[in-house]
């Protein structure tokens, strides 16, 4: 080995970026300062860390700890002090039936967004590999437009869209006069529409991604073993897959458990004597509206618990697929 | 054209080929079209737009709506705003976000997996429920540095730079992870330093993957709406999203006026996407890999 190499290589030091083993131990020429010692990983997360836990760790520690405490106007505006109540919160939380009838809403909702995104997005993905250039051209760019809208012009378009009086889809249907968002059941579908139409782009584009991403070698290997399109999409796609469909179910659960926009705005707060509401809006609705900032932390912390339940599915999944954190 | 695995083969039937070319035409038609309608509904002159009878074309196209949206309502205020909330957010969060990505792809350290677990749980959380903590938090602040107070853009920044950041590094972390070491490793025989191996080498060789993580960034904070609606109590440092409610009456709702500001509201976002559309799906194919 030249010796260049060895001085060069001994002049970057110990905790070396590319290769932490192997490397020649820290014998620099240079006098390494106090800060030196610090190890560069840490130096890389320090921005984040300076980010992130001040406005991430601190108030989501502040949550819990609102809900554990009375806190309501009086105590925000500072002239009366804070009081520890214990589980109080929580214990009002779930045992009022409001809680109960919006915790099933938010489920079922989310269930039925994310599957109806899943459905269209993958069906959009397998669609996009079949066709020609231009209605590829074409498909994709429209799913980007609905990508890139941003979820309140998409509220607010669809709201035109269905608008009672000047709306396009009375006219079309012929039912002048009808009010989309009165009822509940056809107000949470109005609102699925507009967040599937907002969100299977992204999984029909990281699909396709990830179709094309298949070599065409292996397909057309298994072709000349004699398997069948069915064969060859279990077989050979579906476990190449699997991967990116993890993250796309998995970020699919994350962002329609949380819809918050395109409720609040096209339900005007949560539908009509709060009907439309979800989790997310309903601890808004109870912090800032009823000003119950406590009761309104401890129904965050519920929602933060059951989408940690979701995480651990994830990285559950994720080890089990061999992959490393 | 390269043959793709669900095309090739000896059953390719011309007649279902046609099939899917038509229905993928008519789903791109049916996604279009709501953007469409808000751009074609923000030129029709008033009397067109509460019509009854609304048609899906124009024969006397008007910059009214945005005259009205621009100058009455102070739009290019809140679009100004938006602008440079979205911005410093993009542009920070990927300095920081490719900082924390080189630590954890390229290093081993205790509790890494821990770290990397808290980025995903942090992106778990529901932050519409964190604006109940921050809402004091900032109002604290604002004592201290009125500039990241209540009402201050200053606040919406790092708000969403905090929010963005956990998907960042995330993303991020697939795309250092598939550059090969080997050239940092060559650059640093050729005795290059930590910090030019970092932004000469690295850092270009991940930029297709910082423009993917950049959309989401944009998007991130383009799209608050909640944040702008607790943390800004004067209007003249509203954001677009929430600006927009002004548009909503409880008598009569001005419908052209909030079609011209979704359309400006959208048209940024869209350029952004175009301009890295490319590498978002080369990016996110690469994301498979890893």
């Amino acid at each position: 080995m030249p010796a260049t190499t060895v001085t060069a290589r001994a002049d970057h030091g110990d905790s070396s970026p590319v290769r932490p083993a192997g490397g020649a131990p820290a014998t620099g020429r240079r006098r390494p300062g106090p800060l030196s010692r610090i190890p560069v990983p840490l130096w890389l997360l320090l921005p984040a860390a300076l980010v992130l836990i001040p406005l991430f760790g601190y108030p989501l520690y502040q949550l819990g700890l609102l809900s554990v405490l009375k806190f309501g106007q009086p105590q925000a505006s500072g002239g009366v002090p804070t009081e520890f109540v214990g589980l109080s919160n929580y214990t009002d939380v779930l045992g009022d039936a409001q809680f109960w009838t919006v915790l099933g809403q938010t489920l079922a909702f989310a269930a039925f967004c994310v599957l109806a995104t899943l459905a269209v997005g993958a069906t959009c993905a397998v669609l996009l590999t079949r066709v020609g250039r231009w209605p590829r051209l074409m498909l994709m760019f429209g799913a980007l437009g609905a990508w890139a809208a941003p979820a309140m012009t998409g509220s607010t378009v669809w709201m035109f869209l269905l608008d009672t009086n000047s709306g396009l889809v009375n006219e079309v249907l012929g039912t002048q006069g009808h009010n989309w968002m009165y009822d509940k059941w056809s107000a949470f579908a109005m609102v699925a529409v507009v967040v599937v139409w907002h969100s299977f782009p992204f999984v029909m584009i990281t699909l396709y991604a990830g179709i094309q991403a298949i070599p065409d070698s292996v397909v057309e290997a298994a072709r000349l073993d004699g398997a069948g399109t069915v064969t060859i999409f279990r077989k050979i796609m579906l476990p190449m897959l699997r991967p990116l469909l993890v993250i796309v179910v998995i970020q699919s659960i994350i962002w329609d458990f949380k819809v918050f926009t395109q409720i609040y705005v096209m339900t005007g707060g949560g539908g009509i004597a709060g009907q439309n509401l979800v989790l997310n809006v309903y601890a808004y609705q109870k912090a800032f509206v009823a000003e119950n900032y406590s009761l309104g932390a401890a129904i965050g912390v519920l929602m933060t618990l059951i989408l940690l339940g979701v995480t651990a599915v994830y990285v559950r999944s994720l080890r089990r697929s061999g992959e490393e954190l | 054209m390269i043959r793709k695995p669900f095309t090739a083969g000896r059953r390719d039937n011309r007649v279902l080929r046609q099939g899917a070319n038509t229905v993928a035409v008519v789903l791109a038609l049916l996604t279009v079209f709501p953007l469409y309608w808000m751009v074609l509904s923000a030129l029709k002159p008033k009397g067109e737009i509460t019509s009854a009878h609304p048609r899906p074309w124009t024969f006397a196209p008007t910059l009214e709506n945005f005259r009205n949206a621009l100058g009455v309502s102070g739009f290019g205020r809140y679009f100004l705003n938006s602008l440079a909330v979205a911005v410093v957010v993009v542009v920070v969060s990927a300095a920081i976000a490719f900082l924390a990505a080189v630590a954890l792809s390229r290093f081993r350290f205790r509790f890494k997996t821990t770290i990397l677990i808290m980025f995903l749980v942090a992106q778990m959380v529901p932050v519409e429920a964190l604006t109940i903590p921050l809402f004091f938090l900032v109002r604290d602040i604002g004592s201290v540095a009125p500039g990241f107070g209540l009402s201050s853009l200053g606040s919406l920044m790092l708000v969403n730079l905090a929010f963005s950041l956990p998907f960042a590094v995330w993303m991020l972390r697939g795309f250092v992870a598939a550059v090969p070491e080997s050239l940092e490793e060559a650059a640093r025989i050729d005795g290059a330093s930590r910090f030019t191996i970092l932004w000469r080498i690295l850092f270009p060789l991940v930029a297709p993957g910082l423009a993917a993580t950049s959309v989401f960034s944009f998007i991130t904070a383009w799209n608050d709406f909640v944040f702008a609606k607790t943390l800004i109590l004067d209007t003249d440092h509203q954001t677009l999203p929430a600006a927009l409610m002004v548009f909503f009456k409880p008598d009569e709702n001005d419908w052209g006026g909030i079609m011209a500001a979704s359309t400006l509201m959208t048209v940024p976002v869209l350029v952004f996407f175009v301009l890295v559309q490319r590498h978002m799906v080369s990016g996110l194919g690469g994301a498979v890999k890893d």
